[in-house]
């Protein structure tokens, strides 16, 4: 009797089972199934590209242009890379020079291909506590270590994620002399929050901290924070966007005719011109230096 | 106080004027967290039955192990979710991730201990009169099954309703295996999270009221639901 009852459940079990797969199908025909996922093309951008709109404004003439789908994912240039590595993803945008050189030297990734610039600028209080306004930004880094064990007033707040503006700010630290470790266990005036950069620049005004951010960023948050661009010249702080296809030898799938055709359209002269106008009227001033065929 | 207030505006401002994005954020929303809580119920109640109604060594352990889950974190079931379907995975050939058909399998997986724990619970909280009745009066197995089931009805989808919150409002998961891509895996609570870290704090806050809005006419439909069952 006992055994009855439990192969009357399996059976009912395995009914709903099926009940599952035809959902399942029922879902595919609406274009979820994996097929669907075949005829799109997908981007990995860091946050910048996005948040700014800019992916949003391109991705609409690519896909008329090219009669593909394209998914735009964003996230910080480390997670990018990594959804490269994967094959996740069958073009990447990021802003990591080393990164990326080493990206293509493990053979991840094609090409690099640099389509746009800016630069990073460091933020913090209007008071400006560690008087850092106008330096050079090595300098500016080393005065706000010295300052930050000393005042208390000083903080800094840094990315922490393994994206390109932390590649960045490690790098500063390094040209000011710094060990990265040791910046890292300097003192409790140096706060490593592990998040995105919009998330970092309202928790820096909530501290009345100093933090590095792209300008794109920073320009699409301003309405929203008390702090101020402090320091923005100096070469170290040069910002440079690339693309590159994931290449299809190391990692299959790859859709490699169409991730082309992504980088052309990046890098054509019409697109150029539209990255360099990009933002102007909404923000007040240029978002993105074009730089196709530049070596930076 | 005055951006919560702006943000209440905002909210009825993109439900009455029906702004396409929002509603196909929101359509979108409906769909994959319904399907996960119907794959849920198909498959979970009747193996929380199944484990109910039967009696085997390790049991309780079982069942202790299944309430644990409850806490399972989100981002872990993204990830695990990830590794399984990303192209250098196990299942990476089957090309489903960051599609919502993977935000549905992390789900599902998300409110499988949800659902089967409290279907067990709902069981255990009915009478055993009830059962001895019922195979008194000659009830068969199965028909004695169906009105315990009956019985516990209310439990039963107060368990889907708390499943389907969970799914419903969870971003970890959803963020990981879907990608938030515009237009094809962002719902309500990715854009949410997308719409905070680009300082559109007023419009985040306005998807997340349209979200606890959602939620209260689902508890609501499932109620009537319920009455009209007891009927």
């Amino acid at each position: 009797m006992k055994s009855n009852i439990f192969r009357r459940s399996l059976i009912l079990t395995a009914a709903m089972l099926l009940g599952v797969l035809v959902i399942f199908s029922g879902c595919a025909s609406e274009g979820w199934s994996p097929l669907a996922a075949q005829q799109r093309l997908r981007v990995a951008t860091t946050t910048s590209l996005y948040d700014t709109g800019l992916w949003g404004y391109l991705e609409e003439k690519f896909e008329k242009e090219y009669k593909v789908e394209l998914d735009v994912l964003y996230a910080g240039t480390g997670k990018a890379l990594e959804w490269g590595r994967r094959g996740d993803v069958d073009v990447i945008t990021v802003h990591d020079k080393s990164r990326e050189e080493q990206f293509v030297a493990e053979g991840y990734g094609v090409e690099r291909h640099p389509f746009a610039y800016n630069y990073f600028v460091i933020i913090g209080p209007q008071s400006d506590p560690a008087e850092i306004e106008n330096m050079d930004p090595v300098e500016a880094f080393r005065k706000l270590m010295e300052e930050g064990q000393t005042n208390g007033d000083v903080k800094f707040v840094s990315r922490g994620d393994d994206s390109g503006t932390h590649s960045k700010e490690k790098s500063v630290w390094q040209a000011a002399g710094y060990d990265y470790e040791d910046v890292r266990a300097s003192g409790a005036w140096y706060i490593e929050a592990g998040s995105g950069m919009g998330p970092i620049l309202v928790m820096a005004n909530e501290k009345s901290a100093y933090t590095l951010s792209d300008m794109g960023t920073y320009l699409a948050f301003k309405g929203e924070l008390s702090l101020v661009p402090l320091v923005g010249k100096g070469g170290i702080l040069l910002n440079v966007y690339s693309a590159i296809a994931v290449n299809p030898e190391k990692i299959g799938g790859v859709k490699i005719e169409m991730a082309n055709n992504l980088i052309d359209f990046l890098l054509s002269e019409e697109i150029q011109e539209l990255i360099g106008e990009y933002g102007v009227e909404e923000y007040g001033r240029q978002l993105f230096i074009p730089c196709a065929g530049q070596e930076l | 106080m005055s951006e919560i207030a702006d943000a209440f505006v905002t909210a009825l401002k993109l439900i009455f004027t029906g702004d396409p994005e929002v509603l196909s954020i929101t359509a979108r929303t409906m769909a994959i967290s319904g399907s996960s809580i119907l794959i849920g119920a198909l498959i979970f109640i009747p193996l929380g039955s199944l484990i109910y109604f039967h009696d085997f060594r390790g049991k309780r352990i079982l069942v202790n192990l299944i309430q644990t889950l409850f806490t399972l974190p989100t981002v872990f079931v993204g990830l695990l979710v990830f590794i399984t379907f990303s192209r250098a995975g196990p299942l990476g050939g089957w090309g489903i991730l960051l599609t919502p058909t993977a935000m549905i399998i992390g789900q599902a997986i998300l409110i499988a201990p949800i659902i089967t724990g409290l279907t067990i619970s709902a069981l255990s909280g009915v009478s055993p009169e009830i059962r001895e009745t019922a195979v008194s009066l000659g009830a068969t197995r199965f028909q004695t099954i169906g009105m315990i089931l009956r019985e516990a009805r209310y439990a039963v989808v107060a368990a889907l309703l708390l499943g389907f919150g969970r799914a419903f409002s969870e971003v970890g998961c959803a963020i990981m295996v879907g990608g938030n891509i515009a237009g094809y895996t962002r719902v309500l609570t990715t854009a949410m999270a997308l719409e905070a870290q680009k300082g559109n704090i007023e419009l985040a806050m306005a998807l997340g009221i349209i979200l606890i809005a959602l939620a209260l006419i689902v508890s609501v439909l499932a109620n009537r639901l319920q009455q009209r069952w007891v009927r």
